[in-house]
């Protein structure tokens, strides 16, 4: 084994173990960010230990009386929380009499706990980005360095991004707890909010070279899981896991060889992940079941399950789709949901239907700059032989967009459609 | 990354109640760890069966299975971040059949999924 190897191999032992080093540190010393740094050094001091005497047997336990030890000098040297320190001695001397391996770190109550950590870390009081970086670090064990290079930010913003989140956190007197009754769905969207900022973040890499960025939809798609796990009576955590998978899960088909992006209606279908389509289907299901079918992310879940159960994307139920888009538009108006049932509609029933209520959208000035609008138009126009109306809107669809791929891609439409206007001019319409 | 752990032994009968309640334990802290995807037990071979082709001929072996040795007890899937992980879990798994079941032999297996 080289260096980077037993590096790796305890990176690793201490990952499958930090979800319950720094819960259990969390309930020992009522304050997250301290069991948030012990956790990290328990790391150090295995990254210190280990390569000379080997991973322990049992490395689980080895970090957990470490992390503890520490947290226990740490409370001794806090001669105010004098009582709190003969409380959590007497409770760790009880459990090194039993069994300290399996006791603690196999704890009944553990998914409390661990619910009460990603509430605290995902407290609306913080900015959605200090949520994320805090999230990414306590609940999927990343490093400051992780963290940087999936968001392609540098360490620093990101250390001082958690630095800032830790002390609004220590500063404003937040009891330790999970929330309940009227507080519980508000900080509940607030927890699922941070998880899609990071799945999408990963999805649509809207910085950076590369179209994905998988690590950062894994995390999300492991934070989905845990929160489903241990909160299994909330719809919409059902709902935002079966969105993440089922989105996920076209991974493999998103990009060509050369890394281009690839759009659903062109994917190979066949390299849609089935393993991983049956999972979301299985967690809509379960959001169904709740009573959840209109929350939010369930309804955004079942517009993409309906494109995951179609074999062909001929067999794609656009109709459901735009009903489903107009549900959405129910529960969150925005003119972007109504671009989206445009184009179901445009599938559904015809390119008229559909220019009709993009037509509105343009009269509203509030996607004035949104390269979409003119390009969902112009594929509208096309279709329906107005060459020319729909060159101008690709052209201006190309002059919005952001990416230079995106850029190109309306380019070459505008020019065909130029094409197919001057041919039109000599031959009748058919 | 997907994994599966498949877990064979030649050591006949069922776990002790303290491996048993062991092995429950850690199944739910690693699914509450988002990391378990599904897991199960399998009963014993004999209670099965097997379908086979041999030089082009199907037939349904229905036991006795003399011949077997190692047999397959469980699985569990894993999604995980990378083989290390998954190899620390899985010693995590087979040190419980060490300490609470002991004179068992057996192998647990990591296979990582074929991408679609």
């Amino acid at each position: 084994m080289t260096a980077a190897d037993v590096h790796r191999a305890i990176l690793a032992a201490w990952r499958i173990e930090q979800p319950w080093l720094i819960t259990s540190l969390a309930r020992m010393l009522r304050d997250v960010s301290l069991a948030e740094e012990l956790t990290q050094d328990a790391l150090l001091a295995a990254l210190e230990n280990w390569p000379a005497t080997g991973v322990p047997e049992k490395p689980g336990a080895w970090l957990m009386t470490t992390a503890k030890r520490r947290a226990l000098d740490h409370l001794r040297r806090d001669r105010m929380l004098e009582r709190k320190h003969e409380m959590v001695a007497r409770e760790m001397e009880t459990e090194q009499q039993t069994m300290p391996d399996l006791d603690s770190a196999l704890d009944d109550d553990i998914g409390d706990e661990l619910l009460r950590l990603i509430f605290t870390a995902c407290h609306p009081l913080l900015p959605r980005e200090a949520r994320a970086a805090l999230a990414l670090r306590m609940i999927c064990g990343l490093t400051t360095e992780e963290i940087a290079r999936a968001f392609l930010v540098p360490a620093t913003t990101i250390a001082q991004r958690i630095v800032r989140a830790k002390r609004t956190l220590s500063e404003s007197g937040l009891t330790y707890e999970t929330p309940s009754g009227e507080q519980l769905s508000e900080r509940l969207s607030s927890v699922l909010e941070v998880v899609y900022l990071v799945f999408n973040e990963g999805y649509t890499a809207a910085r950076g070279n590369d179209w994905l960025r998988p690590q950062l939809c894994d995390e999300a798609l492991r934070m989905g899981r845990v929160l489903t796990a241990i909160a299994p009576h909330e719809p919409e955590a059902h709902g935002l896991l079966a969105l993440m998978e089922l989105n996920a899960s076209r991974t493999g088909a998103r990009t060509d060889a050369a890394g281009e992006p690839i759009l659903l209606l062109d994917q190979d279908r066949a390299l849609w992940d089935q393993f991983q389509i049956r999972q979301g289907m299985r967690a809509l299901q379960r959001a169904h079941e709740l009573g959840g079918a209109g929350g939010f992310y369930a309804l955004q879940a079942a517009i993409v399950a309906c494109h995951a159960e179609a074999t062909r994307p001929a067999d794609t139920d656009w109709s459901r789709i735009a009903g489903l888009y107009a549900e959405l538009m129910m529960i969150a108006n925005s003119p972007i949901i109504e671009l989206n049932r445009a184009v179901a509609i445009g599938m559904a029933e015809g390119a008229e239907a559909a220019l009709a209520i993009v037509d509105g959208l343009v009269q509203k000035s509030d996607l004035k700059g949104y390269h979409l609008l003119p390009s969902v138009r112009g594929d509208l126009l096309y279709r329906l032989g107005r060459f020319g109306e729909a060159r101008a809107a690709f052209e201006a669809a190309a002059a919005l967009a952001g990416n230079k791929r995106e850029h190109d891609l309306l380019a070459r439409r505008a020019a065909e459609a130029a094409r197919a206007a001057m041919s039109s001019q000599f031959s009748p319409p058919v | 990354m997907r994994f599966m752990y498949i877990v064979t032994s030649a050591h006949p009968g069922p776990p002790t109640p303290e491996l048993l309640e062991a092995m429950h334990k850690l199944a739910q802290r690693e699914i509450k760890a988002g990391r378990m995807l599904d897991n199960g037990g399998l009963m014993p071979l004999a209670m099965g069966a097997q379908v086979r082709i041999k030089g082009g001929q199907l037939s349904v072996v229905d036991g006795p299975f003399v011949e077997t040795k190692e047999v397959i007890g469980g699985y569990a899937i894993f999604e995980l971040r990378d083989k290390e992980e998954a190899l620390a879990s899985a010693k995590e798994f087979m040190q419980l059949h060490k300490d609470l079941m002991p004179g068992w032999e057996g192998t647990c297996e990591l296979r990582m999924f074929a991408g679609p």
